[in-house]
C-alpha cells in the first residue's frame, strides 16, 4: 500500500473534530445514534404489521418463569441434577457392555499373541500396556460423553445458556467480574481450551483476565467422566438404593463448589492484583428455538464426543505403553514406576491421596482425560490384581490400594481444582501474551487444590471420622 | 478503493489471515450474535463450524468457500455485532473487514422477529459499502409468531436486495447465492438507503468534510469519515494509520492544551 502526503495530519484533523464536538452542547455520538435507530424505525413501521396475538408472549412467560427471583436457581439446579442424573443412569449399562466387550477382546490378543509366538515384552507393552488403557479410556469415558453432550447441546440449541448467564450476572457482579463468564464457564464445560478462547467476548481486559484465570475450575469433558466413574463406583454405590440420584447430587455439588471456588477467585483477583468495578453486562436473551435434532447428534457426537475421544486415545495409547515400561523396569529391587509413586507417597498422603494418584494427576498433563487410565493401570500393574473383567471390579481394585470415600472425595475435589491441562496452559499464553498470566493460572488452581485437600484431609481425621 | 487482484490477495492473508485464491469472489458476512449467521455460513460452505443459541460464539473471522454457477466465492463470517461504532472488540474487527478488506459483496443477515433493531446494523453498513445484499433471515419463527414483512417494499425502501431465508430448513439459501453472484458481478445495481441525519449533524459533517476528503486516499466515504470523527472515534483513525499507510506519525488522539 502506497502512503499518501496529506494536506492535513490526522492529528490536526482529530482536534479539528474535538474543536467541533466540544461547540455543540449535546453529544453528537447520541445524536447519531438516535437518527440512525430514528431511520430505522421507520422503515419498519412501513414494512411490518402484526397479525395476531402478542408476539413472543410464550417466550415472556418462560422466560419470566426460569428468570424469576424464587424459580430461577431451583430450576437451574434441578436442571442440573436432572442432566447427571441421565447421564449416570444411562451411561451404567454401556459400560458394563463395553467393558466386558473390550477385555474379551483382549483375551482373544493375548491368544493371537501366544499363537505368533510374539516376546513376552511385546505383548506386555502392545497388550497390557497401550491396548488395556485405550479399552479403559472407552469403556469409561464413552457411554458419559455420548449421553452428556447431547443434552448439553439440547440446553444450548434451545437458549436456555443465556438465561444462566442472565440469572447468575448479580452473583458475578458482587464478585466484581463480568456476568458473562458464565457463559465462558459454561463452553468450559466442553474443554477449557474452548472456554479461555471464549472468554474474548468479555470486553474488558480485567474481566476478561479474572476469566481466563478461573476457567479451569470448571471441569472440562476429560474431567467429567473421571468424576462420574470415581462417584458411581465409590459414592453412589455405598448406598444401594437410589445411587443414581444420590451420584447426580454428589456431581452436581462439585460443579456448584467449582462455581463457588470460581466467584470466590474472582472476587479476590478484584480486590487484590487485578483492582476494579464491574462494568453492565448488555446480554441479548435470544428466543427459543426448537433445536434440530440431527444437528444435535451430529455435533455432540462428531464435534465433541468422537474428538474428545480421539483425542484421549492419541494420548492414553502412548501413556499406556509408558506406564507399563515404568512398571516392568527394575532399578535394583523396585520398579521405576514403584520408585516415583514412592517417592510421591508422603506428599500424596498429607492431601489424602496417595503417591500413585499423584503421579496419575502429574502425567496426565497433557490431557486430563488419561488421568484415570493412569492410575488404574499403575495399580494393575503393581500386581494387587492382575486380572478382571468388570467395571464392578474397579472398586475392589481401589479398596486393595486403601482408598476410603475420603480418597474418592480428595481425588474428585483434586481433579476440579487441579492446575489446568497443557493445552488450556498453552491457549491462556495465546491469549494473553503473557508468561506472568500463565504461570499464574497454574499456580491459582494448584494452591486451591492441595489446600482444600489437605484441609479436608486433617479435618477428618482430627474429627476422627475415618 | 481499487485494489489490484495481487494486492487484495495479500491484504486478506496478512491482515485478516483469511486465504482469497485468483479469481475468487471475497463475500462479508454481518448481523446481529444470534441471527444465524453461523448456520447459513455452514449450510453455504458445508463446513461444521459450531452454532448455538446464544450470542457471542462467533469471536473471530471464520473462512469457508463455496461454488455457484462455475464462480468460486470466499465466505468470511464475521463476528456478530449490534453496530460498527467500535465500542467493542468484535465491533472493531467487523468494521475493519468491512473498511479495509473490502468484500466484493458483504451480506447482512436479519432476524425478521426483530427486524427494526437488526435495521440498525444494516442502515451502518449501507453507510461503507453499497455492495450490499440483505438476507432477511429466521422468517419461520416470524411466521409463528404472526409477524407479516412486505418483503418487496422493505426492498424498495432499503434499495439492495432482499432474500427472505429459513437458514434451518434450508429454504431460500439458493436465491441468496444468486443474489450475491449478481451483486458481485455488477448485473444487480444497488442504492443502499442512507441514513436522513438530523440538520445540527448535517451541518458538523458539512464543516468537517473538506478535510477529510483527501485522508483515507479515497478508500472510504468522506462522509461516512466525518461523521465516524463526529463521534469521536479515535480508533477508525488508528486503524487508517494501520491499513492505509495515512499519515505514520499519528500516535493517538491527543489534542494540544492550546485548544
Amino acid at each position: 500500500m502506497r502512503a499518501v502526503t496529506l494536506t492535513r495530519s490526522l492529528s490536526e484533523v482529530w482536534c479539528e473534530a474535538e474543536a467541533v464536538r466540544k461547540s455543540y452542547p449535546n453529544s453528537f455520538s447520541d445524536q447519531i445514534v438516535a437518527d440512525i435507530y430514528g431511520n430505522a424505525e421507520q422503515i419498519t413501521k412501513q414494512v411490518l404489521s402484526n397479525k395476531g396475538s402478542n408476539r413472543s408472549s410464550i417466550d415472556q412467560k418462560i422466560d419470566n418463569l426460569v428468570t424469576s427471583k424464587w424459580l430461577g436457581y431451583p430450576l437451574m439446579l434441578l436442571l442440573l441434577v436432572c442432566v447427571f442424573w441421565i447421564t449416570i443412569e444411562g451411561a451404567n449399562i454401556p459400560s458394563g457392555y463395553l467393558s466386558t466387550w473390550l477385555f474379551a477382546f483382549q483375551d482373544q490378543l493375548t491368544l493371537w499373541f501366544q499363537w505368533i509366538g510374539a516376546p513376552a515384552w511385546l505383548h506386555g507393552v502392545l497388550v497390557l500396556g497401550v491396548y488395556r488403557t485405550a479399552a479403559w479410556v472407552v469403556a469409561v469415558m464413552l457411554p458419559p460423553m455420548a449421553i452428556f453432550f447431547p443434552l448439553f447441546t439440547l440446553l444450548e440449541d434451545s437458549g436456555y445458556l443465556p438465561r444462566i448467564a442472565f440469572n447468575l450476572d448479580h452473583i458475578f457482579k458482587k464478585a466484581k467480574a463480568c456476568g458473562k463468564q458464565s457463559l465462558t464457564m459454561c463452553m468450559g464445560f466442553g474443554c477449557n481450551a474452548a472456554g479461555v478462547t471464549a472468554c474474548r467476548i468479555i470486553d474488558s481486559p480485567r474481566e476478561r483476565l479474572i476469566a481466563i484465570l478461573t476457567n479451569n475450575f470448571v471441569p472440562c469433558n476429560g474431567r467429567f467422566p473421571t468424576l462420574i466413574a470415581i462417584t458411581s463406583i465409590f459414592i453412589g454405590s455405598a448406598i444401594a438404593s437410589y445411587s443414581g440420584l444420590i451420584n447426580a447430587v454428589v456431581i452436581s455439588g462439585m460443579i456448584l463448589l467449582g462455581v463457588g471456588v470460581t466467584l470466590l477467585v474472582s472476587w479476590l483477583l478484584s480486590t487484590t492484583i487485578l483492582k476494579g468495578e464491574p462494568s453492565s453486562l448488555i446480554l441479548e436473551l435470544p428466543s427459543y428455538r426448537r433445536p434440530k435434532f440431527g444437528a444435535v447428534i451430529y455435533r455432540s457426537m462428531i464435534d465433541r464426543t468422537l474428538f474428545v475421544l480421539r483425542r484421549s486415545l492419541i494420548v492414553a495409547a502412548p501413556a499406556g505403553a509408558v506406564i507399563w515400561i515404568l512398571a516392568n523396569l527394575y532399578i535394583g529391587e523396585q520398579s521405576i514406576l514403584f520408585t516415583m509413586a514412592h517417592a510421591l507417597n508422603p506428599l500424596g498422603k498429607l492431601i489424602g491421596l496417595d503417591g500413585i494418584i499423584l503421579m496419575a494427576f502429574i502425567l496426565g498433563l497433557p490431557a486430563n482425560e488419561i488421568v484415570l487410565p493412569i492410575l488404574i493401570m499403575s495399580y494393575l500393574s503393581t500386581g494387587a490384581l492382575q486380572d478382571f473383567g468388570s467395571l464392578d471390579e474397579l472398586r475392589n481394585i481401589l479398596v486393595l490400594n486403601g482408598w476410603t470415600w475420603l480418597t474418592a472425595i480428595n481425588v474428585m475435589l483434586f481433579s476440579l481444582l487441579h492446575w489446568p491441562c497443557a493445552t488450556t496452559l498453552l491457549t491462556t499464553y495465546k491469549e494473553t501474551g503473557s508468561k506472568k498470566w500463565t504461570f499464574v493460572s497454574f499456580l491459582i488452581p494448584t494452591v486451591i487444590a492441595f489446600t482444600a485437600c489437605f484441609i479436608l484431609t486433617q479435618v477428618v481425621h482430627l474429627l476422627g471420622l475415618l | 478503493m481499487n485494489l489490484s487482484m495481487e494486492q487484495k490477495r495479500v491484504l486478506w492473508q496478512d491482515r485478516f489471515g483469511i486465504s482469497l485464491a485468483d479469481g475468487q469472489i471475497g463475500v462479508a458476512l454481518a448481523g446481529n450474535p444470534n441471527v444465524g449467521k453461523s448456520t447459513i455460513f455452514n449450510a453455504l460452505t458445508g463446513l461444521h463450524q459450531h452454532t448455538g443459541n446464544w450470542p457471542g460464539k462467533t469471536v473471530d473471522n471464520a473462512q469457508g468457500g463455496f461454488q455457484y454457477q462455475q464462480k468460486s466465492f470466499v465466505l468470511v463470517d464475521l463476528p456478530g455485532t449490534y453496530s460498527l461504532l467500535a465500542h467493542t472488540v468484535e465491533e472493531q474487527i467487523a468494521r475493519d473487514f468491512l473498511c479495509f478488506a473490502c468484500p466484493d459483496v458483504t451480506v447482512i443477515v436479519l432476524d425478521a422477529t426483530c427486524l427494526e433493531r437488526n435495521l440498525n446494523l444494516a442502515l451502518q453498513v449501507f453507510e461503507i459499502t453499497p455492495k450490499v445484499v440483505v438476507c432477511l433471515n429466521l422468517m419461520d419463527e416470524a411466521q409463528k409468531k404472526r409477524l407479516m414483512i412486505d418483503v418487496p417494499s422493505l426492498e424498495r425502501r432499503l434499495g439492495v436486495p432482499v432474500v427472505a431465508t429459513a437458514a434451518r430448513q434450508g429454504v431460500g439459501l439458493t436465491e441468496l447465492q444468486e443474489k450475491i453472484l449478481q451483486v458481485a458481478s455488477g448485473t444487480l445495481q444497488t442504492n443502499p438507503h442512507q441514513v436522513v441525519y438530523s440538520s445540527e449533524v448535517e451541518k458538523a459533517v458539512k464543516h468537517l468534510l473538506p478535510m477529510v476528503g483527501s485522508l483515507a486516499n479515497n478508500a472510504l466515504s468522506p462522509r461516512w469519515l466525518a461523521l465516524r470523527l463526529l463521534d469521536g472515534d479515535s480508533s477508525l483513525l488508528d486503524s487508517l494509520s494501520n491499513y492505509l499507510g495515512v499519515d505514520q506519525d499519528w500516535e493517538g488522539a491527543q489534542c494540544a492544551q492550546s485548544r
